[in-house]
């Protein structure tokens, strides 16, 4: 494995008694791609994100994320790697600040380092005087800009990215994918699910996974290509449509 | 700050902030504790009795007369037979005593108005009393431990009982569940925070507002309530710390099963709610259940605690009084919690 290589897995298989919810994945994810990993609901797309968060042991198959074995060294891996889950997790109830120094601690960074990042995170994304709101009272598509900022403190080597636009509107999408990149620029990884196929195409590279197995993996542009396709949505319907498991 | 303090300290904002809960939580043991102590009590006062007399004697004046000066009677005079049944029925009266002359002997009947089984119960025992004492076989009765039958610090160990597994295992529950419920549970376990840390981390607020609680708890015992107070309080404590982790243990239990506030709310509920109110002894003594119902109270914690905190509140006997109790505690606290941490940890 070479050395920016972030996410690598061979065969990853998860069974639930004679359920086999992810079947033989591989696949790999270099240093600063937007990986887009797709498939409809039931596919096996969480169980396998849950693999790679070291939250889940699979059942055969091995992997390594960040450059930690997925079997052994699911503490180290948890440690270099951020998560931002698909309701835009927060304590509602603690303020802006309060959520974001209680991640940052828990990551195990310096209270100096802390202020140093959330000053400049608050003037980047102009929150200055949000800081002591209760997150419960910001709207939605401030509260998922900071989910992800909570996700990113810490600045580990892949963040995943659990349907992170559900239920934002278009506008709003559209400026959280800016941060994706801006934090992609930076060298970060990001691990991304998504049901909206426009958002696809702004990945580096995508998987679509249909009943537990990949069934396709490459470039946007490739993958329109390789199935003669026009948009990822017509992509996603060629791919998909053999698939047996219901939503 | 470490990331224990932090989650401790997260914690104790999201309770502090939720300022309705705090107010019910803390509130709801000095109100139940005063309704139990006063409003409700077994004892009966002012019972309306009324006298059928065939033969007037020395004997009978002499009852009446000990029912006339008696406080928790209300004497409301001689009447004739036909009168009783009318009376009772309209409320007027309570009880009512017959005296016949037998051969010679005076012989009583009491007819009560059993509509309220533990007045009448009660005012029966009392009359009886009476009775016996002015007719000569005088009935001594010693009570100890409670010489006046004071029934207003006789609930403080089943109000106790109640309290702790409600606060601790139904809000741990409910806090716990509602963190899977938001999400914020999956983003601590993706995190490096060992899940040691999480538990004991949303354990410790509750663990410190239960004893917050039991503070209040004993000052309103000890003043208002009148508890005899000795060095056993000393018992008493570390018996009821005993008894709130193993409440805690429950509540991460139920949260390890439930996967909505709701289901949770109900399972602790159902679960202990009802059973510490009917079970424990709080209320009906477990010797009078029948062998079936006295074999299921022995796996409610509350039955153990609150038998242990009579002993120790009541009695003030020395802790070797209330071993088996103890042991059964501390037995059902590493079991629920071996059996919580095992849950919490299995990885899916």
């Amino acid at each position: 494995m070479d050395k920016e290589t972030v996410i690598s897995v061979k065969d990853l298989t998860k069974k639930f008694g004679n359920f086999t919810a992810v079947d033989h994945i591989t696949l790999q994810v270099r240093r600063g791609e937007i990986f887009g990993f797709l498939g409809a609901n039931g596919a096996g797309k969480t169980t396998a994100m849950r693999m790679l968060c070291g939250l889940s042991l699979p059942t055969s198959g091995t992997g390594t994320v960040a450059g930690y074995d997925i079997l052994r060294q699911a503490e180290e891996i948890k440690r270099h790697i951020g998560y931002m889950s698909q309701k835009f997790s927060l304590y509602e109830n603690l303020t802006v600040w309060e959520n974001l120094n209680l991640f940052a601690t828990i990551y195990g960074m310096s209270a100096k380092r802390i202020k140093e990042k959330t000053d400049a995170v608050f003037r980047a994304l102009g929150m200055e005087n949000m800081r002591n709101v209760l997150v419960k009272e910001i709207p939605l598509g401030w509260k998922q800009k900071l989910a992800f900022t909570a996700a990113t403190l810490h600045s580990p080597d892949v963040v995943f990215l659990d349907e992170p636009t559900g239920g934002v509107d278009p506008s709003t999408r559209r400026k959280f994918w800016e941060m994706i990149y801006r934090a992609s620029s930076e060298g970060m990884t990001v691990f991304v699910t998504t049901h909206y196929l426009d958002e696809a195409e702004y990945c580096s590279r995508i998987s679509i996974m249909v009943d537990g197995r990949i069934t396709a993996l490459d470039s946007p542009a490739g993958l329109k290509r390789q199935y003669h396709a026009g948009t990822m949505d017509e992509v996603f319907r060629i791919v998909a449509k053999d698939a047996k498991r219901e939503n | 700050m470490s990331i224990f303090q932090s989650l401790i300290k997260k914690e104790m904002l999201h309770l502090l902030r939720d300022f309705r809960t705090v107010t019910v939580v803390l509130v709801m043991p000095v109100v139940l504790l005063l309704l139990f102590g006063f409003a409700i009590s077994t004892e009966v006062n002012n019972v309306k009795v009324v006298a059928v007399v065939e033969h007037h004697t020395d004997e009978t004046k002499q009852i009446i007369d000990r029912f006339r000066h008696n406080s928790y009677f209300t004497f409301e005079g001689v009447v004739t037979h036909n009168d009783v049944e009318s009376l009772l029925r309209k409320g007027l009266a309570d009880a009512a005593i017959v005296f016949r002359t037998e051969g010679g002997k005076l012989k009583h009947q009491i007819v009560v108005d059993a509509s309220n089984t533990t007045m009448a119960q009660t005012s029966t025992a009392y009359l009886e009393n009476v009775i016996c004492s002015a007719t000569g076989i005088p009935v001594v009765t010693n009570t100890l431990y409670n010489p006046q039958l004071k029934s207003a610090y006789n609930f403080v160990p089943g109000i106790m009982g109640m309290i702790f597994i409600l606060i601790c295992a139904m809000m741990t529950s409910v806090s716990i569940v509602s963190e899977k419920e938001t999400g914020t549970m999956n983003l601590l376990l993706v995190s490096p925070v060992h899940p040691r840390t999480i538990i004991l981390g949303k354990l410790v607020p509750y663990f410190l507002l239960s004893c917050i609680i039991l503070t209040l708890v004993l000052v309103l015992g000890y003043t208002v309530l009148g508890l005899p107070f000795s060095f056993s309080v000393i018992n008493v404590i570390w018996v009821t710390i005993l008894y709130v982790i193993l409440a805690l243990a429950l509540g991460l239990l139920i949260s390890t099963i439930a996967s909505t506030q709701v289901s949770a709310l109900l399972v602790s509920g159902v679960m202990f709610m009802i059973p510490v109110v009917l079970l424990s002894g709080m209320i009906f003594p477990v010797e009078n259940m029948p062998l079936v119902l006295q074999w299921l109270s022995c796996i409610i914690p509350a039955r153990w605690y609150i038998s242990a905190m009579r002993v120790l509140m009541i009695q003030q006997l020395p802790v070797g009084y209330v071993l088996t109790e103890v042991l059964v505690l501390s037995g059902m606290t590493l079991v629920v919690l071996a059996l919580a941490i095992k849950k919490f940890n299995t990885k899916k």
